[in-house]
């Protein structure tokens, strides 16, 4: 999600003078964030990568609204974010996201050599339970928090992204932390 | 972080200062003031604590990744759905069409019967009429008022 490079410049004027093979290359480029912020955003894997690919199918449809002296990721975000927040809200798919069929977050080294099996069971026992906190997060804080942590974006990054002031995203940082914070009762 | 602090302002203030700690994001102007706030406030000190210790945890995790043949078949998906789109749009409008003519020859057929009564003529095209009315309202309601409805991205 780095800032609009020429490459990328050129692909996106192609790609809205219709250009596939172009639009397929911005696909690439682009596949893996949309999925993971899609993914935290709805907190599944399945609708996670079905509303990334739809972001995209819609994205080229609305390829002449696309400024290409802008990133394209920062484009392709609103559309991911429209459609993960509405998806969200459906009723039907908000009790899904509750029985989500496995972990959306794991550890980044998977597992540690020299760890005992208790040390384990301890960190997976925290995953598990940081996991679902995340879930209850509002809508807000959860963007805010999985652009941050797992995204690793800076404050900019995310203002820019999610149209809001840098002052806004350390404020749902702070209140996304302090909650999971009490809820998990990582420290006491 | 507890009303003895001072006032919402200030608290606000620590709130950023603590956030922009934990995350590297700190300027040079910020951090002795960062710094001076710690020292002085040990409510403060005790929630650094807790949310470094959140951090730390957190920072050891990362968003599951699906298998790379997913990868593989991605570009494949969203072209294929945006065929689906144009066969979905194309299927729709050539069965609007013809369920539009036919039902027109229908009532064309109907109202040219003389073995019908009046009423059932008057009732057929005041049943045509309807539909058109709730086709007409549902359609405008799709493509006008949404577009201009001002609290649709309101999040809750």
């Amino acid at each position: 999600m780095s800032a609009s490079p020429t490459g990328e410049r050129a692909l996106m004027v192609r790609a809205q003078a219709g250009d596939r093979g172009a639009f397929g290359a911005l696909v690439d480029m682009h596949m893996r964030s949309a999925y993971r912020v899609a993914l935290g955003l709805v907190g599944s894997h399945e609708d996670a990568l079905d509303l990334s690919q739809e972001a995209f199918a819609r994205a080229f449809r609305a390829r002449a609204t696309l400024d290409p002296e802008r990133p394209f990721f920062a484009w392709l975000y609103q559309v991911i974010r429209r459609l993960c927040l509405n998806h969200i809200r459906d009723s039907r798919n908000r009790r899904r996201i509750v029985e989500s069929e496995g972990p959306w977050v794991v550890e980044r080294m998977h597992g540690r050599v020299g760890d005992s099996p208790s040390a384990a069971a301890e960190r997976s026992e925290l995953r598990d339970r940081i996991e679902a906190a995340v879930g209850r997060l509002t809508d807000r804080e959860r963007e805010v928090f999985v652009l941050r942590e797992f995204e690793q974006l800076s404050y900019r990054e995310i203002a820019e992204l999610a149209v809001i002031p840098i002052g806004t995203v350390m404020s749902r940082l702070y209140a996304a932390r302090k909650r999971l914070a009490a809820e998990l009762e990582v420290v006491r | 972080m507890n009303e003895s602090r001072g006032s919402e302002r200030e608290l606000g203030r620590a709130a950023s200062l603590m956030m922009a700690a934990l995350d590297g994001e700190l300027t040079g102007n910020e951090r002795p003031e960062w710094e001076t706030l710690l020292r002085q406030d040990s409510a403060l000190r005790a929630e650094w604590e807790r949310m470094s210790q959140l951090k730390e945890v957190t920072d050891t995790m990362e968003l599951n990744s699906p298998p790379d043949e997913v990868w593989d078949e991605y570009q494949t998906g969203v072209f294929q759905r945006l065929e689906r789109g144009i066969g979905w749009i194309l299927l729709s409008t050539g069965a609007t069409v013809l369920l539009t003519w036919g039902a027109w020859e229908w009532v064309q057929a109907l109202m040219a019967d003389n073995e019908l009564p009046g009423f059932v003529r008057w009732a057929i095209l005041a049943l045509v009429a309807g539909l058109v009315v709730l086709l007409v309202s549902v359609a405008r309601e799709r493509l006008f008022v949404h577009k201009r409805e001002p609290y649709k991205d309101v999040v809750r």
